[in-house]
């Protein structure tokens, strides 16, 4: 919201020797934005009024082009009119209106220097300005044009423009609806430099006669008050006065005909918006109800839109002839002929009219009030206020009637003890701070004392202020208006902690370990398109496609949630390589989201009291489960190439490792088996578990999905569920024996097909507690040891713990751990 | 050298006269020097300490002496020997240092060759920072609060005191889950682990929240759909703003060092009253030290304590909020928003593995 600060001091006495930056501080101190302080005074030279004496229209160019002959006071007296040649763009206006001219030697905003210069073929000696050339308002669409009788060619224009003014863009939170005026403003103001405050709406509000026009209130909850006055005889050709017109400028509004500026004018100087009807166009009386399905209305801007039954209207005989508190009827519009006005100030639903702001995307300046809600003791004096000035500067009559209906409701008292404001903010506040804060604010306060005896207020708000409700916004304006800069800093003493969860610590420790191993986090969006499924080969009743899908994605074909980490993480890999980047480690740790089997409905739980354990269970029942994951992506070279030799590219085997790398710090023990799951290559595709149970996958991908999203070949992947690994605590320490081992190797031949890991499985069942170690240090395939078959080359360490083992006891617990692998697998030695 | 009754006549043992042994000794020094590495001064020790060296040959003569001159001729011998020793020592250390030397001037290598065998391994910014900042409330005392990020309205809106026609409620600013009436959200903020923390936990609670918030934002260089955020929450006996303002303080000078400080400003949220934006003192500020805005926080509003079954006549409590992304855009100057998701390895290398 922009206001001019003259017209804030014409109701508050904020002491002339205030700076801007003063001024903007005790704003802000007060809890308003303030986005921009500009001041206006940024024309230097000379800016004077001149009149168009004469307009030649040049009409070999482009775009309309005006030679203006005007009269800038150069002659020596009324009678002596000398004018200057001034080239002129706009066509806004005609021979004898007042404009204001910048002439050579002017600087405008934005260092804008003006000088005597040839332009379309003529000498320009000047500039006609508009309002947004001198910084005044955004209005570019034409220039400036004075009202006349305003002032005379020759004169300053400066004090007329009042370029000694300061405008102040604010920002008003929502639960402020009447600082969004003068009014509400000014009063701030006043707390702040503790000055003196008129009201701009304390007009006398005469008795009336009868109504000015039938109103029927339908819908009581939509519409709290409607006050309507009646004007006749209004003279239509009546300009609005300069003052209006200039504080409206300056404020972002534009200037359309008395009547609707008249109406703007009050609404930001008493924060009542304001609607004019034209009398004439209004078929019988009025009513304020709900819209009806189907009905259309035809508002200002031209536009038919389609009501919804929750749109609140104003109708007449004909249907909506208004949305109420949005924007009015097309039907009903002031025009420029209109003598006869029927002034509408009402209080709609603050909540109604956000609701019809949003459906039909119309915000403005009147919902931005009614949705933080207006005084509803303002309407009738908003209205007398308008009827006063189309009286006044457009020859209109008031009618003696009055219409004012409705129940609006007024804030009602609030008892709080009076130190609960110290007690919140933690300051001993000077004895009856509190009082005379809410007092400041308009809140009638009654000092009192509690049952308990303890001093208390009760204070009534004013009307303007249904935020008022409870007794922590009665301390928020006490805390508000002592300044917040006014609490100490303190440390609270919180209970001893117990640091990190467990999984916490684990979630920090697989993320380091990956990092430390090479592989760089990343943090991908989840949002995926269900092309990527069909790009992993997935199944049409594959779980993972199973997806939890946004009403409303940024991208419409990403509307799913991912079910697996390994999208994003695959699309940022893809990204890195298309930038030229080609040995690529990534991973990532989040939540990913999958779907109950069995959705359950979310149920209608209440904010009046803690929900039942019940409630709450069925709560988090309803969402969606949204387990920890983490993967890895790898391609290009897991070890680079360089003049230390070759390079190792990234296989099958390291996304393994990685996974038994997030094992490690995790504290688990991994086992590994042939896996065969989408996306990865059935041949290279690992299982992996804990005990008995899946916990994810790792390998090489699927050369069809690797060809389908556009990846480097044989790009692999790991994939695990984090929050599917057990908790490792109190790990038991191991028995470490000081007695010295018994090396042996043993070369085994049997089929290909069997595993290792089932192989090294036997070797330790049958080497028991006295194999220490095992490593597997050679894989043999070939013609000597025949077709289908491999040769298995370990070196395995004996250990008794509490003796030196013979050579010959560790070859007897050799050859029974051999045994076992023949029995189960046939193996031979070699 | 001579004893008083036994004349001695180096004459009738030539090898024994003294002259000789001198001799000795400078043929040595002079072949052991000559000898320019420790296997040429093995080949020319026998000839000078060996059985055939003309000392060995000249202590065999000592017996032929009379048993006067035994002794001195004895003890003569012996002298030489010890300097044709020590000679030899002399030189065979200086040798080995050569040598070893030798070694370390051969087996130098070029040390600025490149290395880099196994790429660097790199944490998010955002990562690191989540847990710098969790750690500095783990230290004041405060626990580590998660949530699901598929949230139920009624943890996300309605238990915050957001209205019914709250703007944010809108699909302009909330993701929300299909269908329509589904009553499920992206979060928006971490908020929702603050309800979860207050129905979950005994009182007193304090409690910090990262985590990863969403709203319909477009994708630009200064905004981003998917972000985190960390919220905090204490719920105790007594608590005041003056607290909440020690603790951002505290929680300001561990992000930005010992200069920082926070200003609040009054503002307005649903789920505070009374309410501030907080402005955070940042020395490193470009352009010069300054404030910036940092997030927003405030007193729990009392409607927030009773929908959680917390009695307001009792315990109050403070809760705040802020943009770990943000916070790092402007603490680490980050210059496109874009870069936190987008995945570019260069951007999270140049992070390493601490938040710093």
């Amino acid at each position: 919201m922009r206001l001019p600060l003259s017209w804030l001091r014409a109701y508050v006495d904020v002491p002339e020797t205030a700076t801007s930056e003063e001024i903007s501080v005790a704003l802000i101190n007060l809890g308003f934005e303030v986005e921009e302080m500009r001041s206006l005074d940024a024309v230097t030279g000379p800016l004077v009024v001149g009149r168009v004496v004469e307009i030649e229209e040049l009409k070999d160019f482009k775009k309309p082009i005006r030679y203006c002959q005007v009269d800038v006071g150069d002659g020596e007296d009324d009678d002596d009119v000398q004018t200057r040649g001034i080239i002129c763009g706009a066509s806004n206006f005609a021979e004898g209106d007042l404009i204001v001219a910048a002439l050579p030697g002017a600087v405008l905003p934005g260092g804008f220097a003006i000088s005597a210069r040839k332009t379309y073929g003529k000498t320009s000696n000047g500039m006609i300005c508009s309002a947004s050339e001198l910084g005044l308002g955004d209005d570019h669409s034409g220039i400036l044009v004075l009202p006349s009788g305003e002032a005379s060619p020759g004169d300053d224009a400066a004090p007329l423009l009042g370029l000694d003014d300061t405008v102040i863009d604010l920002e008003i939170t929502p639960d402020r609806g009447y600082a969004m005026s003068v009014r509400g403003m000014a009063r701030e103001l006043a707390i702040a430099f503790e000055t003196t405050l008129v009201d701009p709406a304390a007009v006398n509000v005469p008795g009336a006669e009868g109504e000015a026009h039938g109103v029927h209130i339908e819908d009581q909850r939509g519409c709290s008050r409607f006050v309507a006055r009646r004007v006749t005889g209004l003279d239509p050709t009546s300009p609005t006065p300069w003052f209006i017109r200039r504080r409206l400028m300056l404020a972002g509004i534009r200037s359309i005909s008395l009547a609707v500026d008249v109406t703007n004018y009050v609404m930001l100087e008493t924060g009542q918006p304001m609607h004019a009807f034209d009398t004439s166009s209004v078929k019988g009386n009025l009513t304020v109800r709900r819209a009806l399905p189907g009905e259309k209305l035809t508002t200002l801007d031209d536009v038919e839109r389609a009501l919804d039954p929750d749109d609140i209207v104003i109708a007449d005989d004909t249907g909506p002839i208004s949305l109420a508190g949005v924007m009015g009827g097309a039907s009903t519009e002031v025009r420029p002929d209109s003598t006869d006005i029927l002034l509408e100030a009402a209080v709609w639903d603050p909540a109604s009219i956000g609701r019809a702001v949003r459906r039909h995307k119309l915000p403005s300046e009147a919902s931005k009030r009614f949705e933080r809600s207006v005084d509803p003791a303002l309407a009738p004096a908003a209205a007398e206020l308008a009827a006063k000035l189309l009286r006044e500067h457009g020859e209109a009559r008031i009618q003696p009637g009055r219409t004012d209906v409705g129940r609006p409701e007024l804030p009602g008292p609030v008892m709080m003890e009076i130190d609960l404001p110290d007690r919140v903010a933690g300051v001993n506040y000077p004895r009856g701070v509190t009082a005379r804060r809410l007092s400041q604010i308009g809140c009638n306060v009654e000092v009192t004392s509690t049952d308990a005896g303890r001093a208390a207020v009760i204070a009534t708000p004013p009307t303007w202020r249904p935020d008022l409700t409870r007794q922590a916004d009665l301390v928020e304006e006490v805390l508000r208006l002592e300044g917040y800069h006014t609490i100490p800093s303190v440390l609270p003493a919180a209970p001893a902690g117990r640091g990190l969860t467990p999984a916490q610590r684990r979630r920090r420790a697989v993320a380091r370990t990956l990092a430390d191993v090479g592989y760089v986090e990343v943090n991908p969006m989840n949002f995926v398109s269900p092309t990527t499924w069909d790009a992993f080969g997935l199944a049409a009743d594959d779980v993972r496609r199973q997806t939890v899908k946004v009403l409303n994605p940024l991208e419409a074909d990403r509307d799913e949630l991912a079910t697996t980490l390994l999208p994003g993480l695959l699309e940022a890999l893809a990204r890195n390589v298309s930038r030229g980047i080609r040995d690529v480690s990534l991973f990532n740790v989040a939540q990913v989201v999958l779907p109950r089997a069995q959705q359950v409905p979310v149920p209608e739980v209440g904010i009046d009291q803690r929900p039942t354990d019940a409630e709450i269970a069925t709560l988090k029942a309803a969402l969606p489960a949204q387990p920890v994951h983490v993967a890895v992506v790898l391609t290009g070279n897991r070890q680079r190439p360089g003049w230390w030799g070759k390079g190792e590219p990234a296989t099958w085997a390291d996304a393994v490792q990685a996974a038994h790398d997030v094992a490690a710090a995790a504290g688990v023990q991994l086992t590994v088996q042939a896996g065969s799951l989408l996306p990865w290559h059935p041949g290279r595709c690992a299982e992996l578990r804990v005990g008995d149970f899946p916990v994810g996958h790792a390998g090489e991908l699927h050369p069809k999905v690797v060809e389908a999203l556009g990846l480097p070949k044989r790009t692999c992947a790991m994939e695990l569920d984090l929050d599917l690994l057990p908790i490792q605590q109190h790990r038991p320490a191991p028995k470490v024996s000081p007695y010295p081992p018994v090396l042996l190797d043993v070369a085994l031949v049997l089929d290909a097909s069997v595993p290792v890991a089932e192989v090294t499985e036997a070797l330790h069942a049958g080497g028991g507690d006295l194999l220490e170690d095992l490593q597997l240090f050679d894989v043999y395939s070939g013609e000597q040891v025949g077709e289908g078959k491999r040769s298995l080359a370990y070196s395995l360490r004996f250990r008794a713990p509490d003796r030196t083992l013979t050579v010959d006891e560790a070859t007897a617990v050799k050859e029974s751990a051999v045994a076992v692998v023949a029995e189960r697998f046939g193996a031979t030695l070699r | 050298m001579s004893g008083a009754n036994d004349p001695y006549d180096p004459k009738e043992v030539a090898a024994l006269a003294p002259e000789t042994l001198q001799q000795a000794v400078d043929k040595a020094k002079a072949e052991f020097s000559a000898a320019d590495s420790l296997d040429a001064l093995a080949v020319v020790k026998p000839a000078h300490l060996g059985d055939k060296s003309p000392l060995m040959v000249a202590r065999r003569e000592i017996g032929a002496l009379p048993p006067k001159a035994r002794s001195e001729a004895g003890k003569r011998v012996n002298e030489t020997q010890a300097a044709i020793k020590a000679v030899f020592d002399e030189r065979r250390a200086q040798l080995e240092i050569e040598r070893d030397e030798r070694v370390l001037r051969d087996e130098t290598v070029d040390v600025t060759l490149p290395w880099g065998r196994v790429p660097r391994g790199a944490r998010h910014p955002v990562s690191t920072l989540s847990e710098l900042i969790a750690d500095v409330f783990v230290g004041m005392g405060y626990e580590v609060a998660e949530g699901p990020e598929v949230e139920a309205e009624w943890f996300n809106f309605d238990a915050l005191n957001f209205l019914p026609d709250h703007p944010a409620r809108t699909t302009s600013d909330t993701f929300y889950v299909a269908p329509a009436d589904s009553g499920l959200v992206l979060r928006t903020h971490t908020s929702p682990v603050q309800i979860r923390s207050l129905l979950d936990r005994e009182l007193p609670v304090y409690v910090v929240c990262p985590g990863r918030t969403f709203r319909t934002d477009e994708m630009d260089a200064t905004h981003l759909p998917v972000f985190n955020q960390v919220e905090g929450l204490a719920v105790d006996k007594g608590i005041t703003m003056a607290h909440l303002k020690g603790t951002l303080d505290h929680f300001a000078r561990a992000m930005f060092g010992p200069e920082s400080k926070t200003r609040f400003r009054p503002h307005f949220f649903p789920f505070t009253e009374p309410s501030a934006e907080v402005d955070v003192w940042f020395p490193e500020k470009k352009g010069g030290a300054g404030w910036v805005e940092w997030g927003g926080c405030g007193m729990v509003d009392p409607n927030v304590l009773r929908a959680c079954g917390v009695d307001a006549d009792v315990y109050s409590g403070f809760a705040f909020g802020m943009g770990i992304d943000r916070t790092l855009q402007f603490r680490n100057g980050i210059p496109d928003m874009r870069d936190m998701v987008e995945g570019d390895v260069r951007f999270t290398t140049a992070f390493g593995t601490e938040a710093e």
